[in-house]
């Protein structure tokens, strides 16, 4: 093959592109091993300490505004699945009145800004006199999550085959045995997908939630609070354990399909 | 949509045909109902305040219901340059993000076919920024690019940058922040559509001897297109409303608030609720508007 300078400049691109993509993530991974003292702005020494002793800063108010958050993501996140699921599943199976209506609803919430969902729930709580606290946070989570739910399980709604379910019923399975036993196995990869994604948008929330939180503070909440007198690098090592738990359960899904792929391409 | 991208893109069998039950109204009604209670009931409540007039006794915080309108009047006039401000830099970081993007998504989707884990992988890189807190990676480039750092003061001993220059606080810095913070989203949008571009149609195209650049312009952009403007949608719209970038502890300054932190103070530190409603309907408006124009060409089906 004749060598090129034009073949070599989309690929050099795209090294750097992503290079330039992991800058701020590698920067606050090196900034929690920083021997800081109350700001991590200058670097001042290696240390581990960070990392062993990530709730002893400031009472531990990291960590609860961790738990904080941790709880509401698991909380909205099994509830926005729920629904979401199930709006999935009606929307690819059954035909009803009001379709296109109940599509655009699903899609405004994806497209408004946050500022507006998050001031609206304001806007209502206050009107109706309800104190903001967990709970509104949770109430809110839910409410942007369902459509990202929606979308993702969908479309592994509409990928399953028909005829599996067919086969159940011509053996005699009731409605719920056939469900049970043959939908949702292969509804679950998307079901799970649609839970991570949901308490990704969840965990990271900042907006809506700065609306609707009161007195209590979430771990982004906790970050934006601190911004103006400086953030401890505990927060830097919360931030990092998350980063590597979510990327090393996103690459051993796609090592492990692309394993299952090449096992089928080679049985076929 | 765009999130297409996160599930498994298997080819789809034969559809079953659609039936007509009660089981969907039972399936349907909980999430419809919880969306119409807490998405579309906070609208209406935000339209009923954005008219809402201070109470007769005049204490902070308190408002009646009422027509007033002057409220609009009062909010765009006060807040003309922010308005404006919000949607030129979200424009900006829009194109800067689609130019970013689109060779990266075209170099996954179409040139690194043939290694299909590779492809996977690079798509994990693309949304590896959504698994470390949006604030904190904010303020990573706050710190990276202040003018203490490394990178300013080495530009400024190289005579690239005026020895006066600031990089955060600047209108420069909060468009860069936008644009990083939603590149992610443009890219996945754009990915999608690339991964399943028929390479045939480029071949015909080269075979009847257009030149690389036409077969680009005439071939490869127009098929494109669903990404693209799906891309655009998904990083217009969070930008336009963004408060984190422009705001005085992360990449802004004074002369570069936009409308989401002029909707927050408002709301949140002034108690001038009215003023936050009818900024947030503003804002609103003129993202249903965008996304009508783009429901006319794509249908309410598609927007799933």
């Amino acid at each position: 093959m004749k060598f090129s300078l034009g073949k070599l400049l989309l690929p050099l691109y795209t090294v750097l592109a992503l290079i330039f993509l992991m800058v701020p993530i590698v920067y606050t991974f090196v900034f929690s091993f920083n021997d800081s003292l109350k700001s991590n702005i200058t670097w001042r020494g290696f240390t581990f300490d960070k990392w062993l002793n990530v709730c002893q800063v400031q009472n531990g108010a990291v960590c609860e505004a961790f738990g904080n958050s941790v709880l509401i993501g698991v909380v909205a996140t099994v509830a926005a699945t729920t629904l979401g699921t199930m709006i999935a599943i009606a929307l690819v199976r059954y035909r009803f009145r009001f379709r296109s209506q109940t599509s655009l609803l699903l899609f405004l919430p994806m497209a408004t800004p946050e500022v507006v969902l998050g001031a609206g729930l304001a806007a209502q709580f206050l009107s109706l006199g309800v104190p903001k606290d967990m709970v509104t946070i949770i109430l809110a989570h839910t409410m942007f999550c369902i459509s990202f739910v929606v979308v993702t399980v969908k479309a592994r709604v509409a990928s399953l085959d028909p005829a599996l379910e067919e086969a159940g019923r011509d053996l005699y399975g009731s409605a719920t045995q056939v469900f049970a036993r043959i939908t949702f196995p292969l509804l679950l990869p998307g079901i799970l997908a649609a839970a991570l994604l949901s308490f990704a948008l969840s965990f990271d929330d900042f907006i809506i939630t700065n609306f609707n939180s009161g007195a209590v503070t979430t771990f982004p909440k906790y970050i934006y609070v601190s911004a103006a007198r400086g953030i401890p690098a505990e927060a830097n090592v919360i931030a990092s354990a998350v980063f590597i738990l979510a990327l090393v359960l996103v690459v051993t899904a796609q090592v492990s399909r692309a394993a299952k792929e090449k096992r089928l391409a080679k049985q076929g | 949509m765009a999130f297409a991208a996160f599930s498994t893109s298997t080819t789809a069998p034969e559809p079953a045909p659609r039936r007509k039950s009660p089981i969907a109204l039972l399936l349907l009604l909980p999430g419809i109902l919880y969306l119409v209670l807490f998405f579309l009931a906070p609208l209406v409540s935000l339209l009923l305040t954005s008219f809402q007039a201070p109470s007769e006794f005049g204490d902070v915080g308190q408002y009646s219901y009422a027509f007033r309108w002057e409220n609009y009047v009062d909010v765009i006039t006060a807040y003309w340059p922010h308005i404006m401000r919000s949607f030129g830099y979200a424009l900006i970081a829009t194109v800067l993000a689609l130019v970013f993007s689109y060779p990266l998504a075209y170099f996954i989707g179409v040139k690194a076919r043939p290694w299909p884990l590779l492809q996977s992988l690079m798509l994990v890189l693309v949304i590896a920024p959504f698994f470390i807190s949006f604030l904190l990676r904010t303020l990573a480039w706050k710190q990276l690019l202040s003018d203490e750092s490394f990178v300013i003061t080495s530009l400024k001993a190289l005579s690239l940058l005026a020895p006066d220059a600031h990089f955060t606080g600047t209108a420069f810095a909060v468009i860069f922040g936008l644009t990083y913070n939603f590149i992610p989203f443009m890219t996945l949008p754009l990915y999608t559509t690339l991964e399943r571009l028929d390479l045939r149609y480029l071949e015909a195209g080269s075979d009847l001897y257009a030149r690389p650049f036409d077969v680009f312009r005439k071939i490869t952009i127009p098929l494109s297109m669903p990404g693209i403007v799906a891309g655009t949608l998904l990083t217009f719209i969070p930008a336009a409303g963004d408060y984190i970038n422009a705001s005085r502890d992360f990449l802004g300054g004074p002369d570069t608030q936009m409308i989401g932190n002029v909707i927050e103070a408002n709301f949140l530190v002034l108690q001038n609720y009215p003023a936050a409603a009818a900024l947030s309907i503003i804002l609103m408006s003129v993202i249903l508007v965008i996304v009508s124009i783009y429901v006319k060409r794509s249908g309410t089906e598609e927007l799933l």
